[in-house]
């Protein structure tokens, strides 16, 4: 656990969350930068790196990648901090206004002002609508493997086509009691030696695989003791298990923002175009994850929205300070 | 060649939507449903990386096979159907006239 103190947090290290430090810097305002990407640069850097983009101003043709090594190089000046591969849990404002955001780890960030940048939201296990799924998770529904050992000698029932549910019945036979693998299809798409390996281990016995069903139901008392498998959509089979780990990607969500108490229209923050600010006062958010009437969610709408959020929340930093713009032509970069 | 083409959504009552789009502006299914207003989230507006644009083919003229990017995620889904596809990766042309489908609720 660490504290650090600066003017702005930034939750979101995508190309906007990057842009804005530059706005923020040319005010002389220190930012420090969150996001749960091991990496800056967001989908940029996590999607399609090697994409070209066309729609950046002045350059007819850019690689996302480079984009995003641009934009990192155009921040140096103004020296942000990163916190890296972990998310932000909480939001809690001060009686004087300023803000505290507690991370999943534990860092504790505090600023005066907070600029949420956070694209598509984090990327979260996609779960199966199963009745009463969600009464079951922590008391052996779980949607990823932290750590193997936790299923050691237990029985656990697997459901998914994917790589990662390939993956984890390779690695978990012959270390559960009692494996069993759900596929709706009747192929996998996956790693082709995967593919092969769950199959020999099927019919070595060291796998309960069960193609063309889906878990339809989940059953037990507090915790969970077995799931139905509904076999070729007709049959159903009570299965008795431990856990029970639907494995089905991921999808993108707003994450623990939700709950901040921002206005929320379709899955985005609602924003006033004024200043990008939320309803919550010394709270903004710029890019894709914000909405308003006419919204585009481009990359250079975002770089827009953070010059303008920075003249904004300068306004909360430097109470006392007169806002002048000043041309980088005119005063060139000063280093903060 | 027309320039237009005919989209049907089927509504869960049955009920059909009709649809005429334009094959000339480059649309993607997806596209075209959004601008419909359509309740589909299209979270990663094309990429076929979230799923959030998940439809049932119903009825159709043959249509191209999914991408190996578009198969792989269809083959992650929960609730995917042998006639499931990403409206995202659908192009609208004139081939695509009398398609019918419907808006997969979300896993």
């Amino acid at each position: 656990m660490n504290n650090i103190t600066t003017d702005i947090c930034i939750v979101g290290a995508g190309p906007v969350g990057l842009f804005a430090v530059f706005e923020a810097g040319l005010l002389k305002m220190h930012c420090h930068v969150v996001d749960a990407l091991p990496a800056a640069g967001g989908q940029l850097t996590e999607i399609y790196p090697k994409k070209p983009i066309y729609d950046i101003p002045g350059f007819p043709e850019i690689l996302a990648g480079d984009l995003v090594k641009n934009l990192q190089k155009q921040i140096e000046p103004f020296h942000p901090t990163f916190t890296l591969g972990d998310r932000v849990e909480h939001l809690d404002k001060q009686e004087d206004g300023s803000f505290i955001l507690t991370t999943l780890a534990g860092t504790q960030i505090a600023c005066k002002a907070v600029v949420i940048a956070g694209g598509l939201g984090s990327f979260e296990p996609r779960k199966p609508a199963i009745e009463n799924l969600e009464q079951y998770e922590g008391n052996g529904v779980t949607y990823m493997v932290r750590d193997p050992e936790t299923f050691r000698d237990k029985r656990v029932v697997l459901a998914g086509g994917g790589d990662s549910a390939l993956d984890w019945s390779i690695y978990l036979a012959g270390m559960c009691r009692e494996l069993t693998l759900v596929h709706r299809g009747t192929t996998f798409r996956g790693a082709p030696e995967s593919a092969d390996k769950v199959a020999s281990l099927a019919e070595e016995g060291q796998l309960n695989l069960i193609l063309k069903s889906n878990v339809s139901e989940v059953h037990g008392n507090g915790k969970l003791e077995n799931v139905t498998v509904m076999i070729d959509n007709a049959t159903p089979q009570q299965i008795e298990t431990d856990y029970f780990i639907p494995l089905f990607g991921l999808v993108p969500k707003l994450g623990p923002l939700e709950n901040w108490g921002l206005e929320l229209e379709k899955n985005a923050i609602v924003v006033n175009t004024v200043d990008y600010s939320t309803n919550i006062p010394g709270v903004y958010a710029i890019g894709d994850m914000n909405t308003y009437p006419g919204k585009l969610k481009l990359i250079l709408c975002g770089f827009h929205e953070a010059a303008l959020m920075a003249q904004s929340a300068y306004n909360i930093v430097y109470p006392d300070k007169k806002f002048v713009l000043k041309y980088t032509t005119v005063n060139g970069i000063q280093e903060i | 060649m027309k320039d237009t083409i005919n989209i049907y959504v089927q509504q869960d009552s049955g009920e059909r939507t009709t649809l005429e789009v334009p094959t000339d502006m480059n649309l993607s299914v997806m596209e075209v449903l959004k601008a419909n207003e359509f309740e589909l989230q299209a979270l990663c507006g094309g990429m076929a990386i979230c799923a959030t644009c998940h439809v049932e083919v119903l009825q159709s003229p043959p249509l191209p096979a999914p991408s190996d990017d578009e198969a792989y995620m269809l083959e992650s889904l929960p609730h995917a159907t042998e006639s499931s596809r990403l409206s995202c990766q659908l192009r609208v042309s004139p081939e695509l006239d009398g398609l019918v489908l419907r808006i997969m609720p979300e896993a």
